[in-house]
């Protein structure tokens, strides 16, 4: 019963959101819509290119910033430090995940876009602020799904292959990261899908033009910001094209999600 | 934001109009004034309520055309197709370009700003300006106080795309307060010591200026309502109008809607 409704409230919200946005794409074209350069809805001109370059940009850039230390961090933890300072250490890294994201898009506003606006140029509002923010975010989702899985792996493997004659970090490297490697693909895909799907603290530091960026320091829009942005004072058409821009949210998240079940489900032993 | 007031209205029709009291909903420009409206509104009659809520002009205006608030607040003039709905004039603001406080310059000229929030102009040096690169900030598509910007000064042209766009004025004040190298707009009721709001066409931006019809960018915050106000709306939309409200709208920083004797 209860699983029952929570699929049909998935079902509900997805039969909403196409029912609102598939009208105005039709009748102006999907290729409209998807290549599209210019958005001036005022004027019923729906190009959802700059969003969607702006999406995959920032997300792309949190996950260069967000990945390595993540890795980095779970290593350490896991294969480089002592069961205590792990157990001390991972609930706090845990805890960062709770902190809503507007005291993340704070702090980037108060802290960040002043130090990118005098050191590095340009308005600080920017692809690159927005990629530091959602990095730092993506961090507590991938460090502590590393952790759990480097910890799956049996004590047999890195017992053998420290027997074998490996150091610490051959074996780290050769012997536990294979083995770990669905969860790390996991860890790193969920990280993906918060990073994509972030809206509050992206519109405090992206900058929101809707354009495409000609380099990491200029402003940028995303998809959610661009619903986010404009729902409270859009009306009839200019509403149903911010539906849209979530259908195509929608279709973007379900193919990501798609390839990271088909690639955990491949890796699986 | 549009939820909210959505909710509010359907909470409301299940507890009655008593109970739920007025429900105001719409332009955030117009919100914390009419806050203190309310405030003064509800002190003088402790047994009635009234909740203000956010949402946007055209949300505001949708709430009222739907029932879910029973006054709508705009602060842009009603669409063609909005034309069923009443409207009242409860104040008048004004608009100011603001810029950094170290900034030198004092005005600029419509075409001027024109051509900055086009993208005509990229930097200040065009200006006569120390030369670096203008940081354009601008209000997001569908906003009442972009719709008036847009009508008043850029006539056709089109705020260029590479603008930094903000969903308030207080975030395009801020943004404004803290790089020196930016411009934008906001309601001139909220202009405080940390911008400087510029001359348009030569003329100060001042309360003076806008009586005598000589500082051109003004725009009406409007209550809308659907059909002839009754009741509960009609008693509030008088006591905003009303002359003791109108004078503390000036002290808050609008235009009253009656002209000085």
């Amino acid at each position: 019963m209860i699983a029952f409704s929570a699929v049909s409230i998935l079902l509900i919200i997805t039969i909403f959101i196409f029912g609102e946005g598939m009208p105005v794409m039709v009748k102006y074209g999907l290729r409209k819509f998807l290549f599209g350069l210019d958005w001036f809805p005022l004027e019923r001109s729906y190009g959802l290119l700059p969003m969607i370059i702006g999406s995959l940009m920032v997300t792309g850039g949190a996950l260069v910033i967000g990945v390595p230390f993540g890795l980095a961090c779970a290593v350490v933890l896991t294969e480089f430090s002592s069961k205590r300072l792990r157990r001390f250490l991972k609930p706090i890294i845990e805890l960062l995940a709770g902190i809503p994201s507007v005291v993340y898009g704070f702090i980037g506003v108060v802290i960040l876009i002043p130090f990118i606006r005098d050191h590095l140029g340009g308005p600080g509002f920017s692809v690159l602020a927005s990629s530091v923010i959602l990095g730092i975010m993506i961090l507590p989702t991938i460090i502590s799904i590393s952790i759990d899985s480097l910890e799956a792996v049996p004590r047999t493997y890195r017992e053998g292959s420290i027997a074998l004659g490996a150091t610490r970090w051959q074996t780290t490297r050769m012997v536990m990261f294979p083995a770990a490697k669905s969860g790390i693909i996991a860890s790193i895909i969920l990280g993906m899908g918060r990073a994509i799907g972030e809206t509050m603290a992206v519109i405090m530091v992206a900058g929101n033009a809707a354009t495409i960026p000609r380099s990491l320091l200029d402003p940028v829009r995303t998809l959610t910001s661009n619903i986010a942005l404009e729902l409270g004072y859009a009306a009839g058409e200019h509403r149903q094209a911010l539906f849209a821009t979530g259908v195509i949210l929608f279709v973007i998240i379900m193919i990501l999600n798609t390839i990271a079940n088909m690639t955990s489900r491949k890796r699986r032993p | 934001m549009f939820f909210i007031a959505f909710f509010g209205g359907l909470s409301g029709c299940s507890r009655g109009t008593a109970q739920r009291g007025l429900v105001v909903a719409g332009s955030t420009s117009v919100q914390p004034f009419a806050d203190h409206w309310a405030e003064f509104y509800m002190k003088d009659y402790p047994e009635r309520v009234v909740n203000i809520q956010g949402g946007g002009s055209s949300a505001g205006i949708q709430a009222a055309r739907e029932g879910a608030a029973d006054i709508g607040m705009s602060s842009r003039e009603l669409k063609p197709e909005e034309n069923d709905l009443l409207e009242v004039i409860v104040a008048w603001d004004g608009l100011a370009i603001i810029v950094h406080p170290d900034n030198g310059l004092e005005g600029l000229s419509q075409e001027e700003v024109r051509g900055i929030f086009s993208g005509d102009i990229r930097n200040w040096s065009t200006l006569q300006e120390p030369d670096h690169a203008i940081t354009v900030v601008t209000r997001e598509e569908g906003s009442g106080t972009r719709a008036t910007f847009q009508e008043m000064v850029m006539k056709k042209s089109r705020i260029s795309p590479r603008a930094i766009v903000q969903d308030s004025n207080g975030t395009v004040r801020e943004i404004v307060a803290n790089d020196p190298h930016s411009i934008g707009y906001i309601s001139l009721g909220l202009v405080n010591n940390k911008v400087k709001a510029l001359r348009f066409d030569g003329m100060e931006p001042t309360y003076e200026n806008i009586d005598q019809k000589k500082y051109r960018l003004i725009r009406p915050f409007l209550f809308v309502t659907k059909g002839p106000p009754s009741g509960a709306a009609l008693d509030f939309i008088n006591f905003v109008i009303s002359r003791r409200i109108q004078e503390l709208v000036r002290l808050d920083g609008l235009v009253p809607i009656f002209r000085e004797d």
